[in-house]
């Protein structure tokens, strides 16, 4: 049987009059990467704030590592480590430092301090810069030293705040790399991100979460085949007469309208179907501009559930979409 | 009983120690005020003093060791009243985000912060105390080893009072403010009459009443007599004026920072439990 190492019930959470969160329930269990995928504003720093007990809990019941955020907070924050979104590590310390503080506030031995900081380096690279003060590192060398402060007190939960915001691709491939390493280890994670191929890459499941509420959840998989093997776009002279021709296709699984091209979920190979389609078309008068075959990617699964693109902001689905169309041409 | 605190306090020295620029001014910049202010104005003092008669079977004490007492008080107030800076930044580059998401209670944090403080004010005292002694402080004059410790005490017992009062104030400020210019502005603010309306450096005998009034109050001038008691004696006269310590007046020195330290404690609890990270 699976253990749930964080439990989450309806929970809602308001800033004023706006629900940031919205009756939100999910377990993530034991061992896995777990992703809440959605732009900033979601609510997805929101819930980790309750979960890390930063935020007082208003309406629902969460509990992590077995322990409830409202009633039993001293014990949750000795179950997890956190890497916050924003950088904040002391520059004007050492590194050895900055972890040795980390293992003194959580009241670690001095034995179990310099065990567990001697591993961390190693699993970090970050050996030979044990005495540089954090300063003098660059920025993905920052954030790996926050992810050994992380684990510093062998956390049963690790939670990462928009782990690689800002990073250029190959610090990021690298972060992903230790992130798989540690679950290795048997540490669970629980990520938000507003990356698509973070969420894809790293996690055994996704919730994508937008405006406060879960839209749907699943493995990266699991959610592309929800949509089907294949998308089709095609660009015609005529997308509504084009539109009601294939939806009497069997294969086609969806057909959304809302840009010039129009978006055809297939649920076979479309190098198969694509032939009958355009025959199809021909026969109903309407000319075919251009056509592409991709694969489903979290970017469609994303556009499809929520019916806008993932952008940073996020709230002006108009321009999203726009967007979404330029990125396909 | 957790000793988390501990963790507050190293991270605090370590810094302390780390930046040499800092170190090396704090602990230079009470010996300043000693050798170029202290000597220069005790000369001109003295010589008033050497003109006024003797008051008969009271010992004379210069100025230099009168104003020592003073500079020890005030060197604390400044160093304790900015102390709570370092907060401040802590919180400004989300610094302070990784203690608060820790078990480590509010509690703890501000011990761990306070007793970093009564660290840096006992060297520093300390200092002014050996450096004084050099260049012709008389404190402790005619005391015994045994005077001399008690007497060392209980300096070092009423800076440390007082350091907390002003650290926990100074922590309350930085824990409510935004920007480091209003903790600034603030600060410059209320260290104006606390260091001028108090007997530091000067005897209050002839300032206006009200002034008079109100520096009894002032926890500097409860600190610089409790010093003086302690370092000078109970009965002594400095520049024609006579000073008689009672019991009574070292009470309320002790008392009068007790009970405010424990005040300027309760507000900055009270300002820690609502702070949102």
């Amino acid at each position: 049987m699976t253990e749930n190492v964080i439990e989450v019930n309806n929970l809602e959470h308001k800033y004023g009059d706006l629900k940031a969160v919205d009756n939100i329930s999910f377990t993530v269990r034991k061992g896995e990467i777990f992703s809440f995928l959605g732009p900033n504003g979601a609510g997805k720093s929101t819930v980790i704030n309750i979960l890390t007990t930063l935020r007082k809990i208003q309406k629902g019941e969460a509990k992590v590592n077995g322990y409830d955020v409202a009633k039993e907070s001293k014990a949750v924050r000795k179950s997890i480590g956190i890497v916050f979104q924003m950088m904040c590590l002391d520059y004007e310390m050492t590194v050895t430092e900055n972890l040795e503080y980390h293992g003194r506030i959580y009241s670690m031995t001095k034995e179990e301090r310099k065990k567990r900081i001697n591993e961390l380096i190693k699993l970090t690279d970050l050996e030979s810069k044990r005495n540089v003060l954090v300063k003098d590192l660059s920025g993905g060398m920052k954030r790996r030293l926050e992810l050994a402060r992380g684990l510093m007190t062998r956390p049963a939960v690790l939670f990462l705040d928009e782990p690689t915001v800002g990073f250029d691709i190959q610090t990021r491939l690298r972060m992903w790399e230790y992130l798989r390493s540690i679950k290795k280890q048997g540490t669970t994670i629980f990520l938000t991100t507003h990356y698509m191929e973070e969420a894809d890459q790293l996690s055994d499941r996704i919730s994508i979460i937008d405006h406060g509420k879960i839209i749907t959840t699943g493995t990266g998989s699991e959610l592309k085949n929800q949509i089907g093997k294949d998308i089709i776009y095609l660009e015609t002279n005529d997308n509504k007469a084009a539109a009601s021709v294939l939806k009497t296709l069997e294969s086609v699984k969806g057909v959304n309208e809302d840009t010039e091209f129009l978006r055809v979920l297939i649920g076979v190979d479309a190098t198969h179907i694509l032939p009958k389609i355009m025959d199809m078309m021909r026969q109903n008068g309407v000319e075919i501009i251009s056509v592409n075959i991709k694969k489903p990617s979290m970017d469609d699964v994303f556009v499809h559930y929520t019916g806008h693109g993932l952008r940073e902001g996020g709230t002006d689905e108009k321009q999203n979409e726009g967007e979404t169309a330029e990125a396909l041409t | 009983m957790s000793f988390a605190f501990r963790a507050i306090y190293w991270r605090e020295m370590v810094k302390f120690f780390r930046f040499k620029s800092v170190l090396f001014s704090s602990l230079i910049q009470p010996v300043m005020w000693l050798a170029f202010f202290g000597v220069a104005m005790s000369k001109s003092f003295d010589k008033i003093t050497a003109m006024l008669p003797p008051i008969a079977g009271v010992p004379t004490v210069d100025y230099l060791s009168y104003m020592g007492a003073g500079i020890i008080a005030m060197d604390v107030l400044f160093a304790s009243l900015f102390g709570g800076t370092t907060l401040l930044f802590d919180k400004k580059y989300s610094l302070l985000k990784e203690t608060l998401a820790s078990p480590i209670s509010r509690v703890n944090i501000v011990v761990g912060f306070g007793l970093s403080g009564i660290t840096k004010a006992f060297i520093q005292t300390g200092i002014i105390i050996v450096f004084g002694r050099l260049i012709g402080m008389t404190f402790f004059k005619g005391y015994d080893p045994i005077q001399t410790l008690i007497a060392v005490v209980g300096i070092f017992l009423l800076v440390g009072i007082f350091t907390l009062g002003f650290l926990f104030l100074s922590g309350a400020i930085a824990i409510t403010v935004e920007q480091p210019e209003g903790m600034q502005s603030i600060l410059t603010l209320l260290s104006m009459p606390l260091f001028f309306v108090s007997n530091a450096l000067y005897p209050v005998d002839s300032f206006p009443d009200i002034l008079k009034f109100l520096s009894i109050f002032n926890p500097l001038t409860l600190l610089a007599n409790g010093i003086r008691y302690f370092a000078l004696g109970d009965n002594f006269s400095v520049m024609g004026g006579h000073y008689v310590y009672t019991t009574g007046d070292i009470i309320m020195s002790f008392g009068g920072l007790i009970l405010f330290g424990l005040t300027t404690l309760s507000i900055v609890l009270w300002r820690f439990n609502k702070v949102d990270i």
